[in-house]
């Protein structure tokens, strides 16, 4: 009996358990079409999962738990109206909500899940969030991260983490940032956002400091789920599909851009045996089907230059040509200087360091505070013969460097320099 | 939902009185206002006299003090407002961005608070 008791216990918390992390965003969507408050959909959901964890370790696991959850959770949505002294004045605002209790009292089937993945992720991505916030808010609402999780992939304390969800959640209500997907003319705007905090997310997790933080491995895998996503439901969507191809097509390397002491190895010097085939496989198909909707923005051109990478046989055999003519593009859709530094070194690989460097003068000013631009400038002039000028570049960079296996890097470049003085 | 929008501006950022500019600019005041009302959205709008004739007041210790100007040194001051009723901040955000000193100004859009 014990020992049934035990594996009882261990179903229902492991179904839990599965619950919080998968099902997460759909649940919160669901409920939060219903009561429209951010803090109230998310507190009932965690005390509808709590519950459950009691009821299933008693009675066994229902035929659906998700439904079964959802439905706890509208119930304690429910009671908490009914408590609040504001429940005669409200009571219209949420007939909805008490008619969709009545039928579920009547019937023991579990309520069907709408999908309201896709507002909630509007939702969290709102323009009117800073851009920190709308990782945060992405990670904990839609892909079920504790706050302590989300905390320790950006380097905060738990504590201010909490601070920024409450006052995140607490601005969507009172502001009253809508629970909707925006109007057609505002689509395009509001997807960049979105987009731009999944690229965010998976970045997190892919250039941070390395070392045996799996969380930070987890993000480059929610965020490539979130890509999937987000395909699902906005499916033809070109930039959506350049941003999933993006992150398969750099997370193919993921294994061979690291060496044992989790130092970082630079493309060039990369085991091309370890690149994912698959991942590769599936970006480049996914990219193609973007690129033939005639629609290229600024996902799509990154995933284009990180696919020429993914073919090619070796690093000097990469059609560097290309490449240049890519982030051309790519400056000419942005503006942003940081593409003409890569491609001047682009540039340096198709035509020599020479005519990068002579390109590198030409938008310096632009770039006096960014760490890659004198990291660059040191190889390039490293690579001229000018020793001397490298070394103060690298000494630049360093400078400027925010990341201890960066730094190792650089200075280990920059030592290698001293051999050949 | 009731917002106000804040509309502040540093003095000398927008068009003066009397330069070519000025007319299309109380135009664009004009249109917007005319905009928020054939919407309904419309609770109220004035603009300020400027921060040369404000007046701030403080009680402390239950004794009055008043100062000339405006509390804070600030930049950017306040010039005016507009107060909507909207469904939702977006839409709110929409009829601020309207206002024509947003283009050289800013615009704070805040909710404001339900007593209940």
């Amino acid at each position: 009996m014990a020992s049934d008791a035990i594996e009882k216990e261990t179903r229902a918390r492991k179904t839990v358990e599965a619950l919080a992390r998968a099902d997460t965003g759909r649940l919160l969507g669901a409920l939060l079409r219903d009561v429209r408050d951010f803090q109230l959909a998310e507190d009932c959901l965690q005390e509808a999962l709590e519950s459950a964890l009691t009821h299933w370790t008693r009675n066994g696991l229902p035929s659906s738990p998700a439904g079964w959850v959802l439905q706890a959770a509208r119930r304690k949505a429910i009671d908490r109206f009914r408590r609040a002294r504001t429940f005669k004045r409200k009571a219209e605002e949420y007939g909805l909500l008490i008619e969709l209790d009545q039928q579920t009292v009547d019937s023991q089937e579990p309520p069907a899940i709408p999908d309201e993945r896709l507002r909630l992720i509007f939702t969290c991505c709102h323009p009117a969030l800073d851009s920190k916030t709308r990782v945060a808010l992405t990670l904990r609402t839609l892909c079920g991260l504790t706050t302590r999780e989300i905390a320790r992939a950006f380097l905060d304390a738990t504590e201010t983490m909490a601070q920024r969800l409450v006052r995140a959640r607490h601005k969507i209500t009172k502001a009253g940032i809508p629970f909707e997907i925006p109007e057609p003319e505002h689509w395009s705007e509001r997807l960049d956002s979105v987009l731009s905090v999944i690229y965010l997310i998976f970045n997190e997790g892919y250039s941070a400091t390395a070392g045996p933080d799996l969380l930070r491995h987890d993000l480059c895998l929610e965020a490539i789920r979130l890509g999937r996503l987000m395909l699902e439901l906005a499916p033809g969507d070109a930039e959506c599909e350049g941003l999933l191809a993006l992150m398969l097509l750099n997370h193919s390397r993921a294994q061979a851009r690291l060496d044992d002491e989790g130092g970082m190895i630079p493309l060039d010097r990369q085991d091309r045996g370890q690149w994912r085939k698959a991942e590769i496989e599936e970006g480049c198909r996914i990219l193609d089907q973007a690129l033939e909707r005639g629609r290229a923005g600024l996902f799509q051109l990154q995933a284009a230059i990180s696919a020429l990478h993914a073919q090619a046989a070796s690093h000097t055999d990469t059609d560097w040509q290309q490449i240049v003519l890519l982030y051309e593009a790519m400056h000419a859709h942005s503006g942003n200087p940081v593409h003409l530094l890569n491609r001047a070194v682009a540039l340096s690989y198709a035509c020599g360091a020479d005519q990068a460097l002579d390109a590198l003068a030409t938008f310096e000013a632009g770039l006096e505070g960014y760490q890659p631009f004198h990291a660059a400038k040191a190889d390039l002039l490293r690579r001229t013969g000018r020793f001397e000028a490298a070394r103060e570049s690298y000494h630049r960079a360093i400078a400027l460097s925010g990341n201890e296996s960066e730094r190792q890097f650089l200075a280990s470049r920059m030592a290698a320099l001293a051999e050949q003085v | 939902m009731k917002y106000l929008a804040l509309i502040y501006a540093a003095p000398g950022a927008g068009p003066d009185y009397g330069t070519p500019e000025f007319g299309p600019y109380m135009d664009g005041y004009r249109k917007a206002t005319e905009t928020y009302q054939r919407d309904g959205v419309m609770l109220a709008g004035e603009a300020l006299q400027d921060t040369a004739t404000a007046t701030t007041v403080r009680v402390r210790n239950g004794k009055t003090e008043t100062m000339d100007g405006p509390f804070a040194e600030t930049k950017e001051q306040l010039g005016g407002f507009y107060m909507f009723e909207c469904a939702n901040l977006d839409d709110a955000i929409k009829y601020a961005a309207m206002i024509p000193t947003a283009e050289h100004g800013s615009v704070e859009v805040r909710p404001i608070m339900e007593i209940e």
